[in-house]
């Protein structure tokens, strides 16, 4: 839930340098890219540690069920006896390999769990990030041109309110109104029964049901699919969309500010095209780098969105995991979280660099 | 010579009476407009908020794990009544005195988290921002990782590794607290490093290097004051952020028992499946507070926001031929308070 | 024919938080067709709020009374701008009247190319295709005299020169041909030589387009240079208007005379130096006869100082291969325009910047490769003061705990309250009442914050002070007395200087010695008489001749040599 409201600003170690002529762009692009490394490491690292303070993975899960013998056993086979930097480099080695081990309470691969659950909450971060683009870009610049006034004041009210509503408050009285008093929509999961038996047939499944639906060929697939996103992707979008907002908004009226638009109002250019475009494109740079950052924003959300809608992907598995007292899995799947956070913020970053004309040459 | 390039809001205020040295009270005087609206309501939400935590004991009816009283037990999923004017939860709670307690244990977690993490926090930017080199690059490298990461996430993790997940209540606020502190360093380390180098390069800072001073005397007679003076704004806007990442934490079974304290999140989860059932009441009051001490307390911060930035400070509209003339220098002898005070607007 | 603009009874109140602030008070102007009117004054004197009013540019907070009534260019049409509404404004805006802005970097938008944002001015008033508004654009660019500007117009601020980006800026302006350009401090952010350039580009716009301006300036030389009229503003008021030759030649306001009193004039000190320099030798003379020779305060031979570039790319050389002297109480004047070094070579003998490679003997110190931890004791004896006094004192201290500061630090004193004596002394010393050591750095003024500056920087009665810019940032008239000041204190206390600045006749009050420097290169270097007078470097000779002159006839004359000189061949600035 964090990294919203605060004055945010680009990542601070290798800031793209302005003026820097002909190869700066190709060193920014390379060290940038090598920053990933480390930042997966480092995230890596830490969950490892952390996870190993307290104690053997299979104690937790089986803990209760067990004898000591029959425990120590199975922690001897798991080589969970072993030394604790051992292990560590084992892990290391695995995660490097792309192995992230295999959880304890249903024995399959973490991969497997992400391959299997990944598409559901990828389709569901992209139906929260179209309702955070679309609410929220437009809203703010609209807000920046009414500045100080009454829409503006309106517009801000929502953006706080859209981030002061909990995913999971905001979920459950969507799913009240919109699904329990008024039955339009369907109560949760991400298709009917049908749709799903229809979809199992399907020869190369993706996992993200719309495609699936799509390659079905079926309206009415399509439709059932597309009523179950609605509640969840509002409800996730909306959270989102008053960050942007507030972010368009408060770069836009900086911009708006600057000598260079009192310049072209001096030459008569009209106010809304002052914001649309010398204000907006300028205010585009930095709100690029912190949308990268709601990534994470998004992710976090995405656990709870899916718990509250039974939506059948990553962040419903974890939660299940969670309640197992799977730490193997839980470490496996936010590890590789982490490394999905750390690829988009660089390809984040690079589009950040490429709309900079400043960088750029 | 234009009337709005250097901040005034930047500058120490040194004239008036007390009160208007305070921080928030200042900013209030200084509000205009929607900008003052905006500020006023936070203060009364956030002021309702922080009482009801005050006398949670006296206005809540019930115990936050009271179940029965002398005209026997409540019963679950009660509808609002004379009795229960919110209804019982499907544990045979009250739901407004859960709502009502809810409240102290959510400021428990905030003073906490927020006081842990400004400490550590402002150490390690000031430090790691002033001296540079390898150190910085280090914990720049580890703070951008952790601020990039699902902070939910890594306090799932953290309230695993503090508590098991399931505690008592000091245990639970504690741990609460230690998972979003976490969360925070690397926010506060971040705002705190950029104002260090920002203010490293000032000429008053180059000043003090020249005349010899040494490192610690800089560092904190020189930047520390100058460093935390957005503070204020980060600790409110962080201050709901607490809220949201105890609710969440709450929601997912991380939270603290019922029979511990309230916490508004955990009695969310608890509502998942009352919904379903078109069950409303459970659900909807512990949603309503977060929302709204969550909004009053963002309505705070981003008015200060606002104030402290002279580009999005609203002022009044004066009538044509008020005010007086603000001179330039040549031939006076010494200015006033005001002409200065005008001179610097 | 009618005048391009007529402002009546023009007064304009700011809301600031100190409340409402009067900035303009029933000024009444007239601009005839293609003439040049300056509007003189210092911060504060209303030029820039009556300017931005011309073209309805004054922020929300400011409220505006009287008329300002502007013609356009084939005088079919009038209007008064106070009481259009935002879509006339807008129309008027580019065709009748535009702007030309003090800041070229930050008045053009950094992420469109140039020919966009010219082309984007035309399409806002004509209605024409992308290609033809371009067509125009490379058109305009050329007649403002950007070399190759098919090519150009594609590119982007960043890859334009201060001087060129203010040529595109014109160029923005003009394209649409208007009757008026007003122009607000159109050179204050370049350099001297870049200056006579666009001031010439201008004279252009007036003589070849017929283009009347509203030059708005706080530079008697640019004045003397461009202006045909001249209206002198002072607290909100215009308190003289008169032709330019009539003004210099003889001011009538009193608050003019003290205007053009203050403005530096080279050879103005020439007399006051002689005489520093004959006490000078008569001190070192009967100190040789003690038996006693002075060592220099500061020695730098063959100085190299270079930025380290980042990872594998190769370093900047600010300063390359300069060598020169500061005897004991001498004065030397180190003069450059941006990017030549000079307060690179302050920032070295300070200590803030490494020095890297040649030597450089402070107070018989070597800084190349120095260390801070033995460099200390030596502080007490170095005395800096900085270019911004706005920034150079923490805003949370006193200024008394400020000048306070190096007693406590070199153990003179145990802490601020103990040694508030000597801070009164001093601040008795700058001409600043004891009582003003409990404010606070914001509650004083430009000039008086520079005087504190200098309180704090002889605090420890040190044999070297390092002024960098120490007046560029104050007013004419302030400057001219924070001068003076310096001279009296540099009398008393005996101290060497290093004095760095930007303008030729500022270090000519002051020095004993000047030099030169140029793209990191000491060019030329020697009294005043000899820098000045028979300037031997054709930099220098060019920086002379590029520095205008507040008197309308002989800067006239000026100018004919100048043109002479970029004629000629030689070195070509950047």
């Amino acid at each position: 839930m964090t990294t919203s409201l605060l004055p945010t600003d680009a990542p601070s170690v290798v800031a793209p340098k302005p003026k820097s002529a002909g190869g700066g762009l190709g060193r920014y692009l390379l060290i940038r890219f090598l920053l990933i490394f480390p930042t997966i490491f480092i995230l890596v690292t830490l969950v490892f540690l952390l996870m190993r303070t307290i104690g053997d993975p299979i104690t937790a899960a089986q803990g209760g069920r067990l004898t000591a013998d029959q425990l120590a056993e199975r922690i001897h086979a798991a080589g969970y006896d072993r030394p604790v930097l051992v292990q560590y480099f084992e892990y290391l080695g695995q995660v490097f390999t792309g192995n992230f081990g295999n959880t304890i309470s249903d024995n399959r691969p973490v991969t497997e769990v992400l391959v299997t659950y990944g598409g559901a909450t990828l389709e569901l971060a992209f139906y929260a990030l179209i309702v955070a683009f679309i609410v929220g870009i437009p809203l703010g610049m609209l807000a920046a041109y009414f500045r100080d006034r009454f829409p503006d004041a309106v517009l801000r009210i929502f953006a706080i309110l859209c981030y002061a509503t909990p995913v999971f408050f905001a979920g459950l009285l969507l799913k009240l109104i919109f699904s329990v008093w008024l039955q339009w929509l369907p109560v949760a999961g991400r298709a009917s029964t049908r749709t799903e038996l229809n979809m199992q047939s399907l020869p190369n499944k993706t996992g993200i049901y719309l495609i699936d639906a799509i390659s079905l060929g079926s309206p009415a697939a399509i439709g059932d699919v597309l009523a179950h996103a609605v509640l969840p992707g509002i409800a996730l979008g909306l959270l989102t969309a008053g960050v942007f907002l507030r972010l368009v908004r408060t770069n836009v009226i900086g911009t708006l500010g600057t000598d260079y638009v009192d310049a072209a109002r001096s030459r008569g250019v009209s106010e809304f095209r002052l914001v649309r475009k010398h204000a907006y494109k300028p205010a585009l740079i930095p709100i690029i780098t912190v949308i990268g950052l709601q990534i994470a924003l998004l992710l976090g959300g995405a656990v709870l969105t899916e718990t509250t809608f039974e939506w059948k992907g990553l962040g419903f598995q974890l939660a299940a995991y969670l309640g197992a007292r799977d730490f193997v899995a839980v470490q496996g799947i936010v590890a590789l979280l982490a490394v999905f956070v750390a690829v988009t913020n660089f390809v984040v970053d690079v589009i950040a660099a490429l709309i900079d004309p400043r960088v750029r040459y | 010579m234009s009337a709005d390039t250097a901040p005034l809001s930047s500058l120490p205020p040194v004239k008036g009476n007390f009160l208007g040295r305070l921080p928030v009270l200042k900013q209030l005087r200084q509000s205009v407009g929607l900008q003052r609206g905006m500020l006023v309501t936070g203060l009364v939400i956030t002021a309702l908020f922080l009482l009801v935590a005050l006398f949670a004991p006296v206005i809540a009816p019930y115990g936050f794990a009271q179940l029965r009283d002398d005209s026997g037990a409540f019963g679950a999923q009660q509808p609002p009544s004379a009795q229960h004017i919110m209804g019982t939860t499907v544990g045979g709670y009250d739901v407004f005195s859960r709502v009502i307690w809810g409240a102290q244990t959510a400021v428990m977690v905030i003073v906490f988290a927020v006081v842990f993490s400004i400490i550590a926090g402002i150490l390690l930017g000031l430090v790691s921002g002033y001296l540079g080199g390898w150190l910085d690059r280090v914990l720049v490298v580890i703070g951008d990782a952790i601020y990039a990461f699902p902070s939910l996430l890594l306090a799932i993790v953290l309230s695993i590794v503090i508590s098991g997940g399931q505690s008592n209540l000091w245990g639970g606020i504690i741990a609460a607290a230690l998972s979003i502190t976490v969360v925070f360093i690397p926010q506060y380390y971040r705002v705190i490093r950029a104002e260090t180098i920002r203010i490293k390069a000032e000429p008053y800072v180059e000043s003090a290097k020249m005349l010899g001073a040494s490192t610690s005397r800089i560092m904190f007679r020189h930047v520390l004051r100058n460093a935390t003076r957005t503070l204020p704004i980060i600790f409110t806007l962080n201050s709901s952020e607490a809220i949201l990442t105890l609710a969440g934490l709450g929601f997912l079974g991380f939270g603290i028992e019922p029979t511990a304290a309230a916490e508004w999140g955990y009695d969310l989860n608890k509502a998942l499946s009352d919904v379903t059932s078109g069950i409303w009441w459970t659900a909807l009051f512990p949603g309503l507070a977060i929302v709204l001490s969550v909004l009053g307390i963002t309505l705070v911060g981003e008015s200060l926001n606002d104030l402290a930035d002279p580009r999005l400070r609203g002022r009044k509209r004066v009538k044509v031929k008020s005010g007086a003339v603000s001179e330039t220098s040549v031939d006076r002898t010494l200015p006033s308070d005001e002409d200065i005070l005008e001179e610097n607007a | 024919m009618k005048p391009v603009v007529e402002i009546t009874d023009l007064s304009i109140s700011f809301a600031t938080d100190g409340g409402a602030v009067k900035a303009v008070d029933g000024v009444s102007l007239t601009v005839n067709r293609g003439e040049v009117l300056a509007i003189v004054g210092e911060s504060g004197s209303g030029k820039t709020v009556t300017a931005k009013t011309i073209l309805g540019l004054l922020p929300d907070t400011a409220t505006t009374g009287g008329a300002v009534v502007l013609t356009n260019r084939a005088g079919t049409g009038e209007s008064d701008v106070v009481t259009l509404s935002k879509k006339e404004l807008r129309e008027v805006r580019g065709t009748d009247v535009s702007m030309v802005f003090q800041e070229p970097s930050t008045a053009l938008n950094p992420v469109y190319t140039v020919g966009w944002q010219i082309a984007e001015g035309i399409r806002a008033h004509r209605k024409l295709s992308r290609a033809e508004a371009k067509r125009e654009a490379i058109e305009i660019l050329r007649k403002v005299g950007i070399p190759d500007p098919e090519v150009r117009v594609n590119y982007y601020p960043h890859q334009f020169s201060g001087g060129q980006k203010q040529r595109v800026v014109i160029a923005s302006a003009l394209v649409l041909n208007p009757g008026l350009i007003v122009a607000d401090e159109p050179t204050t952010a370049l350099d001297v030589t870049v200056q006579a350039e666009i001031l010439e580009l201008l004279r252009r716009l007036r003589d070849e387009f017929g283009t009347a301006i509203v030059l708005i300036t706080h530079n008697m030389g640019v004045v003397a240079d461009l202006a045909d009229r001249v209206a002198v503003m002072y607290q909100g008021k215009v308190v003289e208007e008169a032709d330019a030759k009539t003004l210099f030649a003889n001011p009538q306001a009193p608050y003019t005379k003290q205007l053009l009193d203050a403005v530096p004039r080279i050879g103005q000190g020439r007399i006051q130096t002689t005489e520093r320099l004959a006490l000078r030798d008569a001190g070192i003379a009967s100190r040789a006869a003690e038996g006693r020779t002075d060592k220099p305060v500061v020695v730098a031979e063959n100085l190299v100082i270079e930025y380290p570039g980042r990872l594998g790319q190769k370093g900047f050389r600010a300063v390359d291969d300069v060598s020169f002297r500061i005897q004991p109480g001498e004065v030397l004047g180190l003069v450059g325009e941006s990017g030549s070094g000079k307060t690179t070579i302050g920032r070295a003998i300070g200590g803030l910047t490494r020095a890297t490679g040649g030597s450089l003997r402070v107070l018989d110190f070597e800084m190349v490769g120095f260390s801070e931890r033995k460099f200390k004791p030596l502080r007490a004896d170095i005395g800096f003061v900085f270019q911004d006094p706005a920034a150079s004192f923490n805003p949370l201290l006193t200024i008394a705990d400020a000048v306070a500061e190096p007693l406590v630090i070199h153990g003179r004193a145990s802490s601020p309250a103990d040694a508030r004596k000597r801070v009164d002394e001093l601040l008795e010393a700058v001409q600043l009442p004891k009582s003003y050591g409990d404010r606070f750095p914001h509650e004083l003024s430009g000039g008086q914050r520079q005087r504190a500056s200098l309180a704090r920087g002889l605090a420890l009665e040190p044999k070297l002070l390092i002024a960098d810019e120490p007046t560029s940032a104050l007013d004419v008239s302030v400057q001219a007395r924070v001068l003076e000041l310096f001279a009296e204190l540099q009398a008393e206390f005996g101290f060497a200087a290093l004095f760095i600045s930007h303008d030729l006749a500022v270090v000519d009050l002051l020095a004993d010695r000047i030099a030169v420097l140029y793209h990191g290169k000491l060019v030329e270097e020697g009294t005043g008489a000899d820098v000045l007078d028979h300037p031997k470097d054709p930099y220098t000779r060019r920086l002379l001749a590029s520095l205008p002159v507040p008197d309308p006839v002989e800067q006239a004359a000026r100018r004919t040599v100048l043109a002479e000189l970029q004629s000629s061949p030689g070195d070509n600035p950047a």
